[in-house]
């Protein structure tokens, strides 16, 4: 039987009492913004001192429970892409079960779990709804601290990986990002190298070395648990503590040590061309070395960032997509991790304006620095900053997102409310400021991946700089 | 009908889920405007999600993409919020926006604080009442340039990406609804003038073809209130003719592509039937069983066991008006497209004849349970699955229902929809790397 409440009403468009009358000439009248209310984290620790945060909410019976162990492809040294590789073979064989049978029971259980490497850690996410949630813990816990990596699984795993990276040959977004990063940290940053590997690291994968890593990165002295959904604290203490609570460590763990390397600082532009026959669009690159997140200037490049290519009303996008027709969309981003990535703009342009659109980009960098922005502008970025928070703590996933992203930092949920303050006290004299000291405009490295029979004479003629060809197999190894 | 498949975890014994449940209430205005209101306080946020039920089948030949186009079009400001207004009053706002295109449907969505909930509705009211006086040459010259930007961005400069140009004629015949792109071609975009965009206005974009879905922090009366204080003023449109194009069968294709591509791919396109057909949900359900998981058919016998495919995609698109599903497996290195096919068709005879197992199947019915789970963890999601449930069936939280029929489907109609539908005629693309005409798939005896 369906209970739901439907009820169908005729409307009649005659008003009725002493309102006043509707002037659609008028932005309405809005009531303040609700104030932000962020969720309530409750904090504990498992017997051998794994750090547990829950958040419980319980409308939709769903619960995810996300482990992060800091490390990461940092940690690759020689071999880029070890990280990454060893936490894909996690979800392979693992607790004495063969792949198929675990995969098969997780699927039954109508879970998804997924273990992978970015540049600071490791992470082990599991979705599931709360009904089968013992259970699919049960199989978390032996991808963490029994994987098996056989040599049958690393076998199947390095062949696929190896296509994949073939495959990055074709992909003009995939080729622009792999250039920019080898361009701008030097061999010896762990940036240098794509956190997949290249074929000749790939090939070398095998399943020792894989276990010897493991052991000494995988270790529950870096280990944290975050955990949201329909689950109590204490509920999701006892079911870990009774899978994780003895989880020892297995070797010495790789010291994270501090990375020394410096990315590379131009004193003058330079531009990397690399030809991709035929495209019909040129996908660009621009940008320079990234800032640290714990800057005090962090809440003003936030702001400064979303004016010049974080929003649709943004600078680039104003120009390059609104008013010129150049792209369908374009950004710019800082990267935020703990060692700093790169602040790079972004952009697919057609072939024939890819000049113009380099010069309307070099443009807006001047601009944002030469020219305080005005009121009505600097008040929209800090609002859409700041009133855009809470959409960010919906989903079970968002709000797992949040925890571990501030963890990274070594910062509480509570942190939010003070970068909310910090935005709304940034004036157009900070914007100015930060995006003269840190836009890198008249240094910047610039790739552009394209159709160099019909783009590099334009290139050339704007003399921006110094112009290198790269090739291909070079970038995508 | 949800396309995403997702797990659920298994039902203990003795214990029964509670049936999904989207509350809501529905109003119809004079003018023929539809509104649905669902309250969800758990966030202090709110979603406006309008559906305008016109979409790139309703376009004529010789101006494909017009409806995505007329989209991008929306954006550019009406009488009473001039351009570039509609984005930057929502970002002060604290709000995101977008829309998208299929071809059965175009929706508009907001969603921000629930503080701004008057400016989203004042926004779409003008935009649906008021766009006209605004509208000019330099604004449509403007947007088609950025459409044809995002059809190279998706089409042109992707590998594999022309074969989305060149599935839909292959696949319905000449005139049909569904024998173009959304995104249309280059020429027609072209071809696109303000009068036609005049036209296209006032035939679809009236309020007795359109649906408001406002979801979250709201309270159901004053949502009510402002939208008849605010849209009652727009008059109906004419009544639309649809015609329902003549049933056909494809015919058994196959071409070849040479693209920048280092492997090989097959696509094989069968021809099926609408979102609302009573097969399916079976065929939604042989996709996942083909290719849901590792564990999967195709998965198993193409990647993992004579490894053959870096990977391997099934999915059942089920429109409004008729449907098709696809079989896309890449090929190993150097490997061609024929090894694929065959290791393909041997495994939907034997899905026909063997059927999946009980097993497979219960574990296809989890999975799906928990994908309708998640879909309704955020007021957005939910908002866009109401106006999709209430355009396919009239009824907005069809989420029980869609699931029931999910749930009830037998080893047997596997069997049967796969001997039915995925067998011959087909549609085969086989896309190669230059030069590599010998990797391409041949035109196999089929038999059933």
């Amino acid at each position: 039987m369906i209970r739901h409440s439907l009820m169908l009403l005729l409307l009649a468009p005659a008003a009725v009492g002493a309102q006043a009358a509707f002037d659609r000439g008028k932005v309405p009248a809005m009531p303040p913004a609700p104030k932000l209310v962020l969720p309530a984290v409750a904090t504990s620790r498992l017997a051998n001192g794994i750090a547990l945060q829950v958040v419980t909410q319980r409308e939709v019976p769903l619960v995810q429970v996300s482990l992060a162990v800091a490390g990461g492809s940092r940690l690759d040294g020689a071999e880029p892409g070890l990280a990454s590789f060893t936490a894909r073979m996690l979800t392979e064989s693992a607790g004495g079960k063969d792949v198929n049978a675990l995969q098969n029971e997780l699927a039954f259980l109508g879970a998804t779990l997924n273990a992978s490497a970015s540049w600071d850690g490791f992470y082990v996410s599991l979705n599931v709804p709360k009904r089968s949630l013992g259970a699919a813990l049960d199989l978390m816990a032996d991808v963490v601290q029994r994987p098996a990596f056989s040599s049958a699984d690393v076998r199947r795993q390095k062949s696929l990986r190896a296509a994949g990276i073939l495959q990055r040959r074709d992909q003009p977004n995939a080729l622009a990002t792999l250039a920019y990063n080898s361009l701008l940290f030097p061999a010896g940053h762990p940036y240098h190298n794509p956190v997949d590997g290249d074929s000749a690291s790939t090939a070398r994968l095998d399943s020792a070395s894989l276990r010897r890593f493991y052991e000494r990165t995988f270790t529950p002295t870096r280990a944290k648990f975050m955990v949201a959904g329909d689950i109590s604290a204490a509920e999701a203490t006892q079911l870990l503590g009774a899978r994780f609570g003895s989880w020892a460590a297995a070797g010495t763990p790789l010291p994270i040590a501090p990375v020394s390397a410096q990315p590379v600082a131009n004193n003058t532009v330079k531009v990397f061309l690399v030809d991709k026959p035929g495209a019909a669009q040129s996908v660009i690159s621009i940008g320079g070395p990234g800032v640290p997140r714990s800057s005090p200037d962090y809440a003003a490049l936030v702001v400064m960032n979303t004016l010049l290519g974080e929003s649709f009303s943004s600078r680039l996008n104003s120009n390059l997509r609104e008013t010129k027709g150049y792209t369908y969309g374009i950004g710019s981003r800082f990267g935020w991790s703990p060692v700093p990535g790169a602040f790079r703009i972004a952009s697919g342009v057609r072939t024939d304006v890819t000049d113009s659109s380099l010069v309307e980009i070099f443009k807006e960098l001047r601009l944002i620095q030469s020219a305080p922005v005005d009121a009505t502008e600097l008040a929209r970025a800090k609002a859409y900053v700041a009133l855009g928070i809470p959409g960010n703590f919906e989903t079970n996933g968002q709000i797992v997102a949040q925890l571990v992203e501030l963890d990274t930092f070594g910062l509480p949920l509570s942190s939010v409310s003070q970068f909310i303050t910090r935005v709304n006290a940034v004036t157009a004299t900070d914007v100015q400021r930060v995006a003269k000291k840190y836009l890198p405009t008249d240094r910047a490295t610039v790739v552009v991946v394209g159709d160099l029979s019909k783009i590099r004479a334009g290139i050339d003629a704007l003399k921006l700089g110094t112009s290198t060809v790269l090739d291909v197999t070079s970038i995508a190894k | 009908m949800l396309a995403a498949l997702v797990c659920l975890p298994v039902l203990a014994q003795a214990q029964q889920a509670a049936p999904l449940r989207v509350p809501y209430t529905l109003d119809s205005l004079p003018n023929g405007l539809t509104l649905i209101v669902h309250e969800d306080h758990s966030v202090p946020i709110v979603t406006t999600n309008v559906w305008f039920h016109v979409g790139s089948g309703d376009e004529k030949r010789g101006r494909t993409g017009f409806a995505h186009l007329f989209e991008h079009l929306m954006f550019m400001g009406s009488e009473h919020a001039a351009y570039p207004q509609f984005d930057r009053l929502l970002e002060a706002a604290g709000a995101n926006n977008n829309g998208s295109t299929t071809e059965d449907r175009t929706n508009y969505y907001e969603a921000g604080p629930a503080s701004s909930l008057r400016l989203m509705l004042w926004l779409e009211a003008d935009r649906m009442g008021w766009l006209l006086p605004t509208m000019d040459a330099p604004k449509v010259d403007l947007q088609r340039d950025v459409v044809k930007n995002e059809r190279r961005q998706s089409y042109e400069n992707q590998p594999y990406g022309m074969v989305g140009d060149i599935a839909p004629p292959l696949m319905y015949p000449a005139g049909h609804p569904y024998s173009w792109t959304v995104i249309g071609s280059m020429a027609d975009l072209s071809a696109a003038s303000v009068d036609d965009v005049k036209d296209f206005f006032r035939r679809y974009y009236a309020p007795n073809n359109a649906t408001i879905v406002v979801a979250g922090d709201v309270n159901t009366d004053s949502v009510r209130a402002i939208v008849r204080e605010y849209f009652s003023e727009i008059p109906r449109g004419p009544a639309i003719e649809r015609p329902t194009p003549a049933p056909f069968t494809v015919r058994d294709t196959a071409v070849t592509l040479e693209d920048r591509v280092q492997l090989a791919r097959l696509y094989l396109n069968w021809h099926t039937v609408k979102a609302t057909h009573a097969d399916a949900p079976a065929l939604q359900l042989a996709a996942y069983v083909l290719a849901g998981a590792r564990t999967s058919r195709l998965t198993q016998a193409l990647v993992y066991d004579a490894e053959i495919a870096t990977g391997v995609q099934a999915y059942n698109d089920g429109k409004r008006l008729d449907g098709d599903f696809s079989v896309v497996a890449t090929a190993r290195p150097g490997l061609g497209l024929d090894t694929l096919q065959r290791v393909i068709d041997r495994n939907l005879q034997r899905l026909a004849s063997d059927g999946p197992t009980a097993r497979e199947l219960e574990q296809a019915r989890n999975v799906i349970e928990a994908v309708f789970l998640r879909s309704i963890q955020t007021v957005s999601g939910k908002a866009d699955q109401l106006n999709e449930y209430y355009y396919q069936s009239g009824n907005p939280d069809g989420f029980q229902e869609d699931l029931d029929r999910l749930r009830s489907v037998t080893i047997a109609d596997i069997q049967r929809v796969v001997r039915t539908y995925l067998q011959a005629p087909r549609v085969m693309i086989s896309v190669v790397p230059q030069g590599k005409q010998t990797l391409a798939a041949t035109k196999q005896q089929v038999t059933p």
